[in-house]
This record gives C-alpha cells, sequence and structure tokens, in this order.
C-alpha cells in the first residue's frame, strides 16, 4: 500500500509569472514529507499537480516508478485534506465519508439518492461501505457525529471528518494541504500528534503542507524547504537546523530565528574574530543556544545591549542589540542571569569555531572551505 | 434613561411612510378581490365602500370557471412557465458553471457576449423569431409561447456570479473522489446555491407568467391562452361588462403566484442577498 513518489523537474507557469521552477524531489515508500516555506512560494501548485487537479508546465510525476500524468485525479489513488475541510455543505457526514467509496464501488444507478438501496446486487456493497465508513469515523473519533452536517460541527471535527474522507478509500499517498492552519493553537498541538499518529499506524506515504515550521520539523521524517518555486533543501528536519544549506532555510528554520552578522562587523567588534573568518567579506550566522552571556572556553566575547527577555517558564529568550543595530538572541536557563532593565550593556560570548558561514549569495560554506582561507591567510 | 428606543421620531416616520406605501400597493388587490364579491352596480355609486353591501359570495367565480376558461388558462400558464423554466434551469446552469469555474481561451469573451445580450429586449428579435416560427408552422402552440426564453442569459449571468463563490476546494475535493464533473455541478455545486435558483425560479415564472407581449404575438386559439392574454381578451368581449366575473378571474389566475411568493419569499431574499443583485 506503500508508495514512493517521483517529482522530476516540475515547473509550472501562470501566464508570464513561473510559480514552479525545476522541481525534483524523491519521496520514499511510507515517508512523512513536510513541504514547508513562506506564504506564495507555491506550495500548495505543487500540491495540486501532484493530485492531477492542475496540471504542470513541464515535468513528470510518478508513483512507485509509473508514470501518473496523464491520469485523472480520481485514478491516481492519492487523497487529499484541504486547508478549509472542503467538506460537502450539504451532506451528513456519513455521506460525506462515503462519497469516495459510493464513487469508486457502486455502479451509477445504484448511487441515486433513496431509490439507490433498492438496485439489485449491491446490498454487500453497499453494507462494505457503511462499515468501512464506521471504520474510519472510529479511527478519528466523530462516530457520534455521522448523522450532523459539517454546518453543526467545530472546526476541530471538521478536520477529522476531512481525515475520515481521506482515510476510508485507503490510498497510496495523502497530501494535506494546511491542515491545521484553520484550527486554534491548542488544538494545532493536540491534532499534530494525531496525525503523526495515524501516519504511523496506517504506514502510508504522506506529503504535508505547511508554512509553519514548528509543525514541518515536529511531524516529519524529512523536510523540503521551499523558497520561491524551488526547494532550496530537502533533509531530516535535525539535518535542517544543524546544518542548513542555505541562509534562506538558517533563517526560516528555527524559532527565534538564527542571528546573522557580517564578517566585518564581528571583526570590530572582538579583532578575536580575524584568524578565524575567511578573508572575503561572509555573512555568519548563529543559532540562540550558541550565543552564551558568560565566559566560556573558545568563546568570544563582544558589547551589546540589552532589548528584551521573554520568560519561557525554565528558560529566557534574551534578545540582543550589537552596536551597529544587528539583532542577536540567546537561549539561557532560567536564574541564571540575573533580570535587568532594557538598555543595559551587557556581554554576550560568541563561539571562536564551529559557526555557519555563507557567502553574499546566501550558500553556506562549510567547513573546509573555511580552513582553505584560514589557510592562505 | 433605559427604556429601550422602540418609539424613536425617526422610526415612527419611517413606518408611516412604510405604512403608506403598503397601502398604496395593496389597495388595487383590495378592490380586485372586492369587486369579485360584490354586484356590479356598487361600483359606480360616488363614494367608495370598503365592504360589499350584497355579498355574491362564490357567484362570480363559478361564472369565471364555468363561462370563462379561467381553469385552462391557469393550465397553460403553468405549463409555459414552467415549461421555460425548467429548459432556463438546464441550459443556463450548465452554461454559467462553465464560465464560472473552467479556463478556457476566449471566456472571457463569451462572458462579455453575455453581459451583452442583457442589454437586448425581446422586442427587438420579435419580428425575425415571428417569421422563423411561421415558416416552420409552429405558430399558435406552446413551442413558439416557449421557445425564445428557453436561453436566458440573465440566469446565465445570475448563476456564475453564485457558482463563483463556490469553494473551488470541495470541486477539488470531488473530482479527487472520483465525481465527473456533471455530477459536481448537479449533486454538489447546485444543492449548495438553491437559493440562488430560487431566486432566479421566481423572476422567471413571475416574468412569464405575466408576460403579455409574446402570447399576444403568437397565440390565436383560446385554448392555449396563457393568463394575462385570456384575461386581456375576455375583458373586452364577450363579458366585458360583468366586471364582478372579471375580478374573480383576474383573482384566480394571480393566486398561485401570490402564495407562491408568499412560500419561496425566505429563500427568495436570501438569493438575492447572496448573488449580489439587488
Ligand atoms: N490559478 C492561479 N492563477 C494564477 N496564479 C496562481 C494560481 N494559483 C496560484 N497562483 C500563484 O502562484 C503562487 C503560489 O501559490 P500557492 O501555491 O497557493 O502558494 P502557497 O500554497 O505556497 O502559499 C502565488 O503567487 C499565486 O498567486
Ligand atoms: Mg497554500
Amino acid at each position: 500500500m506503500t508508495a514512493a513518489v517521483q517529482l522530476r523537474n516540475i515547473s509550472k507557469s501562470f501566464g508570464e509569472t513561473q510559480t514552479l521552477r525545476d522541481v525534483s524531489l524523491a519521496i520514499r515508500p511510507g515517508e512523512f514529507m513536510s513541504l514547508v516555506g513562506p506564504s506564495g512560494c507555491g506550495k500548495s501548485t505543487l500540491l495540486r499537480i501532484l493530485a492531477g487537479l492542475a496540471p504542470q508546465s513541464g515535468g513528470t510525476i510518478s508513483i512507485d516508478g509509473t508514470g501518473i500524468d496523464h491520469l485523472p485525479p480520481s485514478a491516481r489513488d492519492i487523497a487529499m485534506v484541504f486547508q478549509s475541510y472542503a467538506l460537502y455543505p450539504h451532506m451528513t457526514v456519513r455521506q460525506n465519508i462515503a462519497t469516495p467509496l459510493r464513487m469508486r464501488r457502486l455502479p451509477a444507478p445504484a448511487r441515486l439518492p433513496g431509490i439507490g438501496r433498492l438496485w439489485p446486487g449491491q446490498r454487500s456493497k453497499h453494507n462494505g461501505i457503511d462499515q468501512a465508513v464506521i471504520d474510519a469515523a472510529r479511527l478519528v473519533e466523530i462516530e457520534p457525529m455521522l448523522d450532523r452536517r459539517p454546518a453543526a460541527l467545530s472546526g476541530g471535527q471538521r478536520q477529522r471528518v476531512a481525515l475520515a474522507r481521506a482515510i476510508v478509500r485507503h490510498p497510496r499517498v495523502f497530501l494535506m494541504d494546511e491542515p491545521l492552519s484553520n484550527l486554534d493553537a491548542r488544538l494545532r498541538v493536540t491534532m499534530r500528534a494525531e496525525i503523526a499518529a495515524l501516519h504511523r499506524r496506517l504506514g502510508a506515504t504522506f506529503v504535508y503542507v505547511t508554512h509553519d515550521q514548528v509543525e514541518a520539523m515536529t511531524m516529519s521524517d524529512r523536510v523540503a524547504v521551499m523558497m520561491d518555486g524551488e526547494i532550496v533543501q530537502c533533509a531530516s528536519p535535525a539535518q535542517l537546523y544543524g546544518n542548513p544549506r542555505d541562509l534562506r532555510v538558517a533563517r526560516f528554520i528555527g524559532s527565534p530565528e538564527i542571528a546573522t552578522i557580517s564578517s566585518d562587523e564581528l571583526i570590530a567588534e572582538n579583532g578575536g574574530f580575524a584568524p578565524v573568518l575567511p578573508r572575503d567579506p561572509v555573512t555568519v550566522a548563529f543559532r540562540p543556544e550558541a550565543v552564551l552571556l558568560s565566559p566560556a572556553a573558545d568563546h568570544l566575547e563582544i558589547p551589546a545591549t540589552l532589548e528584551r527577555i521573554e520568560q519561557l517558564g525554565p528558560e529566557l529568550l534574551v534578545f540582543l542589540r550589537l552596536g551597529s543595530g544587528t539583532r542577536l538572541s540567546a537561549r539561557a536557563a532560567a536564574g541564571r542571569i540575573p533580570l535587568s532593565a532594557e538598555g543595559q550593556s551587557l556581554s554576550a560570548w560568541l563561539p571562536a569555531r564551529g559557526f555557519m558561514l555563507f557567502d553574499a549569495n546566501g550558500r553556506r560554506l562549510d567547513a573546509p572551505h573555511i580552513r582553505e582561507f584560514a589557510d592562505a591567510g | 434613561m433605559n427604556r429601550p428606543h422602540r418609539f424613536r421620531p425617526g422610526q415612527i416616520l419611517s413606518h408611516v411612510i412604510l405604512l403608506f406605501l403598503a397601502f398604496l400597493f395593496m389597495f388595487p388587490f383590495y378592490v380586485m378581490i372586492v369587486t369579485s364579491v360584490r354586484s356590479p352596480a356598487e361600483l359606480f355609486v360616488p363614494e367608495f365602500r370598503w365592504l360589499p353591501e350584497s355579498f355574491t359570495g362564490l357567484r362570480y367565480y363559478i361564472q369565471a370557471v364555468a363561462d370563462i376558461p379561467a381553469l385552462t388558462f391557469l393550465k397553460n400558464g403553468v405549463l409555459i412557465s414552467g415549461g421555460i423554466l425548467i429548459v432556463q434551469l438546464l441550459t443556463a446552469i450548465p452554461c454559467a458553471y462553465a464560465l464560472a469555474k473552467f479556463e478556457f481561451r476566449g471566456r472571457d469573451l463569451l462572458f462579455a457576449l453575455v453581459l451583452f445580450s442583457l442589454t437586448v429586449p425581446i422586442q427587438a428579435p420579435a419580428l425575425p423569431l415571428f417569421l422563423g416560427l411561421n415558416a416552420i408552422g409552429a405558430i399558435d402552440t406552446y413551442f413558439a409561447a416557449m421557445v425564445p426564453f428557453f436561453l436566458s442569459v440573465f440566469a446565465i449571468f445570475l448563476f456564475r456570479q453564485t457558482f463563483r463563490t463556490y469553494p473551488d476546494e470541495i470541486i477539488q475535493a470531488a473530482r479527487l473522489d472520483g465525481m465527473s464533473e456533471w455530477a459536481i455541478l448537479w449533486t454538489v455545486v447546485v444543492p449548495g446555491c438553491l437559493p440562488s435558483v430560487a431566486a432566479f425560479s421566481i423572476f422567471s415564472v413571475t416574468a412569464h407568467w405575466n408576460d403579455l407581449y409574446w402570447p399576444m404575438v403568437v397565440i390565436r386559439s383560446n385554448d392555449l391562452m396563457t393568463p394575462p392574454l385570456g384575461l386581456a381578451f375576455f375583458a373586452d368581449s364577450e363579458s366585458g361588462a360583468n366586471y364582478g366575473a372579471l375580478m374573480a378571474m383576474a383573482t384566480i389566475l394571480t393566486a398561485p403566484l401570490m402564495i407562491g411568493f408568499l412560500l419561496a419569499q425566505r429563500h427568495f431574499i436570501r438569493g438575492i442577498t447572496m448573488t449580489g443583485v439587488k
């Protein structure tokens, strides 16, 4: 039932504007793959192309090695959960969930409302569908609401109905387009865990679109970061966080945002950075946990002013500003730092090695590269 | 201080104006009904009386049904305006869906054409239509009375506006679920746009039930006359002087629309506000 999905060089243009550029992605069987990126970067467009709801301008899609570009949406064995849930408003929950099965299993006359049940020879199919609907509803815990209409359900319940309608078909691939974005923050966290559990239970291939990097990072096996119609990096959440290949990825993943300081500024603040940085101007990036507020070995001190402190219970987020206005944030255990007034001057200690370097185009300069520069100098 | 503002002068004034206007609109109906149940002599007395002096009961109603074929007119009205409505819905709904939800070359041009056609009154193509119907020998048939109205650009326009607001994602979900475009249109989109269909149905039925111009052009025989044509015909022929019977007939012929509107009123108003055609 699980399937590998392969996207090769997908491009899409709406008139003059190119929305997708040469997107290639290999999704492994049973994988939970997230597409994450800012609004308008083309995530939904890519998902609709995958589902067959819109044609691509170029490129091919295959599932388990078989091309599916010529297949209509219903023949691709793909189910989709939409951002707006897209339930049929005039049908009950039961009818909503049953629709994909009725369309697939029953001949047209047997689908007629009411009298369809009288069409001969379909009894076992009708019973099979009824049972499948109940099973799917039970899986997402909406069995008591089967006879209500979508209008009489809360947002979270509608979301579950939409999930049940996708599950009931047992498709090879699930597509989800920002399924949690209309829920309140608390419910979103619950549903996140439930969808992840559902994925483990069904074992199907999931492609999950979101603009929320936390969602992508917490649920996925791998995350593909999209920017301006391109996949910038596709890797495991840990890889994306610790080893971003592009400055845009580094900035998008992780909260608070990674701090970026030009090498010139850093050297001006503390000459000790000069030997460890390349001679050409580069951008140096520090995750909040790399920034310390007390002296440590292999760290260099720079002066900063305190902008604001966010209390997160066990830890603090400390937002700092350098002389030139560059922002820096640090994570610190609560209680270790005396609470200080805004605008107060203090010192931050930045690591003198193991930081991330990016060139002027935002591309990552990795460690060997740095050594090369250092040797030359 | 805390008294509810139930009697603000502005509100009283607006209610007085509304009551006056309501009276103005209702008065002719009242005269029609009251004339149908009193002796015609009472019409020509100098002062207006609100209630009949000699109540004639159902006498004129029986006359209207027995002497004038009022029930035949009623049947013709139902057949013709019903037939027109059904074909209009069957043709306009798919057109409107295509214009609202499909992308194809020339779509905007087609829609501009629809808007343009809205401005053409029936009187303009009446002569060529008449000549054409005459050439195929269809004059004086139900078909001739209905055919110019089978394609309603107003319906296409109205339904296109409604369908455009129907969420794309539901249509896409239906495609993934395996429905054909026809099934999506008739079993998903149209049931979601019923108020708009009801609104148009009332517009259409009222317009064609009350239409005098076109039936007058193509209908000759009494058997095929629509309510207004029958009323006009009998007003100036045999029973011309029998105001009681005429008013009784008029009451019978307007009743179906009044009742229909009262029943569908809520849908009608919702449909109008929903499509923004106000
Ligand atoms: N049918 C369409 N016609 C024209 N432009 C479109 C259409 N669909 C999407 N776009 C454009 O493509 C870009 C990407 O849209 P979308 O895939 O919805 O982004 P995302 O889901 O990542 O927020 C947007 O700039 C949008 O304006
Ligand atoms: Mg989107």
